[in-house]
């Protein structure tokens, strides 16, 4: 495989599985949670590295969930006490936990491939370096390979608890008077959330990942009025968004990960304002219908 | 005489019941028993402790001390966790994001989750049946309709039929008149009196002192402690009502 194939593939493979659970966070009015997730993240990678000094091993997947989950407790038992608001709960966690990241890899580990600038942005473009190579073969690269693992269990996850991520999202009460408990699937999808997370920004950084979890769902939002749809729709959207990026980063020479950024943004904004149904332009139009309508009404009574 | 005293049965037993989210209880000491098959109101000022006690039978907050049974048809476990399916909640309506991208019918058909138990899907008898329900609420051409476009009273109404699929003996309700139109009331408590003659028993949140009379047969006085309970000829007076809404509420928790 070609290397221009294969960024584009794990462009795509990396936004779809980075919209799915996002479709979700979104809909429990969490999309700030994603910002301070990518991040704090960082934290566990570097502790895992710390003790294994190995950066392929697994375990920096697991202390990476870890501290995401962290980080989802942490701000949830500060916005419990009502002493703060839950984007200020998160405002506090979040730097914290990343700046200690940040703190451990300068004074520790600065000879090892753990730069900050590649955490934040990431480099799609040197993805096809990393290949994964059984019994002496190169079958393709590392990142393809665990995001299509990622991948699969997100669809599986999603697939088998879809009734219930619905019903927890939508009425956490009658979810836990029925049975389903809110707080196992909550804490699943968050661990979910901090393991796409992990693959993601190896190879395209968590602003991107940030990115892809917010943008196409919060579109997608804008566009259908049922869930299973939203879906559907942020996974395409994710992908057309990496697609068309990558396409006009080679044309234009500037980064991947930012022009794909800059796409997603893009669709967004066209989406926001001529959406059918939830659109500005439609808002704004069916505003002044209704005032029109309601001023008719007025002079029919006064005649 | 003997026939009332076995229609009075039991449905819920509190014995002790205090609840506290902080140092002060919402809820003290409350014991009482919610007969069967009767339709009782839980009435009580602002932060008297009415929707935390109905959260606090079915385990959403968990008390400080008391205990809840539940004394079921179907089986002689009392124990609320081994048959959540038994009792229908409806939560107040604005506890939920009404632009959630779903439709009405969908809604409705969350109700029957608990019947269908982890992993699997709806089946057509589950929508067949939230269909017949959403008939009954007078909400059936509604049925594809996204949720964000329903008024205050066409959600409750959803709300109502949610609670009916799932067929459960008890049903705990949490303000469902408020914010709703005449007809949605009319519909609402002509389908709680149905209910009643059918043998469930309907546990209602209830804000309007003058409709208690009309609409209840048993009613729960409440400001953070029992007050007085029983049926709404005898124990809907003023003198407990206002004993209910009086301003400096003693502290029983702070007496020794």
């Amino acid at each position: 495989m070609n290397p221009v194939f294969e960024i584009q593939l794990i462009a795509v493979l990396v936004s779809v599985a980075c919209a799915l659970p996002g479709v979700f966070l979104v809909i429990r009015g969490m999309a700030m949670m994603t910002d301070a997730i990518t991040h704090t993240i960082l934290l566990g990678i570097v502790v895992a590295f710390f003790i294994t000094q190995d950066l392929n091993s697994p375990l920096l997947i697991v202390g990476a969930a870890f501290v995401g989950i962290l980080t989802v407790w942490l701000t949830e038992l500060i916005h419990q006490t009502k002493l703060l608001d839950k984007d200020a709960s998160i405002g506090i966690i979040f730097p914290l936990l990343f700046s200690i990241a940040i703190i451990l890899i300068t004074r520790y580990a600065g000879d090892v491939h753990l730069d900050t600038d590649s955490v934040l942005l990431g480099e799609l473009a040197f993805a096809p370096f990393d290949r994964f190579i059984v019994f002496g073969m190169d079958i393709g690269t590392q990142a393809m390979y665990s995001m299509s693992i990622i991948l699969v269990l997100l669809l599986l996850f999603i697939g088998f608890f879809y009734k219930e991520l619905k019903l927890t999202s939508f009425d956490p009460l009658l979810a836990a008077s029925l049975g389903f408990s809110p707080i196992l699937l909550h804490y699943a999808l968050m661990s979910l959330v901090s393991v796409t997370a992990v693959g993601a920004f190896e190879a395209v950084g968590s602003i991107l990942v940030v990115a892809f979890m917010v943008g196409p769902p919060v579109s997608a939002y804008l566009l259908t009025n049922r869930l299973s749809y939203m879906l559907g729709i942020s996974a395409g959207l994710g992908a057309f968004n990496s697609l068309v990026g990558f396409q006009l980063s080679m044309y234009f020479d500037v980064s991947i990960a930012g022009m794909i950024a800059v796409i997603t943004g893009l669709t967004f904004m066209l989406i926001f304002i001529f959406s059918p149904k939830k659109g500005f332009i439609y808002e704004v139009h069916r505003k002044k219908q209704q005032q029109k309508s309601l001023k008719k009404a007025l002079e029919n009574r006064s005649n | 005489m003997e026939n009332e005293q076995i229609e009075k049965t039991t449905a819920i037993r509190l014995n002790q019941l205090t609840v506290a989210y902080e140092a002060q209880p919402v809820l003290w000491n409350v014991s009482v028993n919610i007969p069967k098959g009767r339709l009782t109101a839980i009435v009580g000022p602002n932060g008297a402790g009415k929707s935390t006690l109905i959260k606090s039978l079915i385990n959403l907050i968990k008390p400080v001390a008391g205990e809840v049974d539940f004394i079921f048809e179907q089986t002689k476990d009392e124990n609320y966790g081994n048959n959540k399916n038994l009792v229908a909640y409806v939560p107040q309506n604005g506890s939920v994001d009404w632009d959630f991208p779903t439709t009405v019918l969908d809604v409705v058909v969350m109700g029957r989750y608990g019947h269908i138990g982890w992993f699997k899907r709806p089946k057509k008898k589950d929508k067949a049946l939230a269909n017949e329900m959403l008939l009954k609420v007078g909400m059936a051409d509604f049925k594809d309709k996204q949720i964000s476009q329903l008024s205050g009273g066409q959600r409750q109404r959803v709300f109502l039929a949610r609670a009916l699929v799932q067929e459960a003996e008890i049903y705990l309700m949490d303000e469902p008149f408020q914010g709703v139109d005449a007809q949605t009331e009319k519909i609402i408590i002509q389908l709680l009196k149905e209910l009643k003659t059918e043998g469930k028993t309907i546990v209602v949140v209830h804000h309007d002192l003058q409709t208690v009379p009309e609409y209840f047969d048993e009613v729960i006085l409440i400001n953070r402690e029992l007050i007085g309970s029983g049926p709404v000829e005898t124990t809907f007076t003023k003198e407990l009502i206002a004993k209910t809404y009086r301003q400096n509420q003693t502290k029983p928790w702070e007496e020794e």
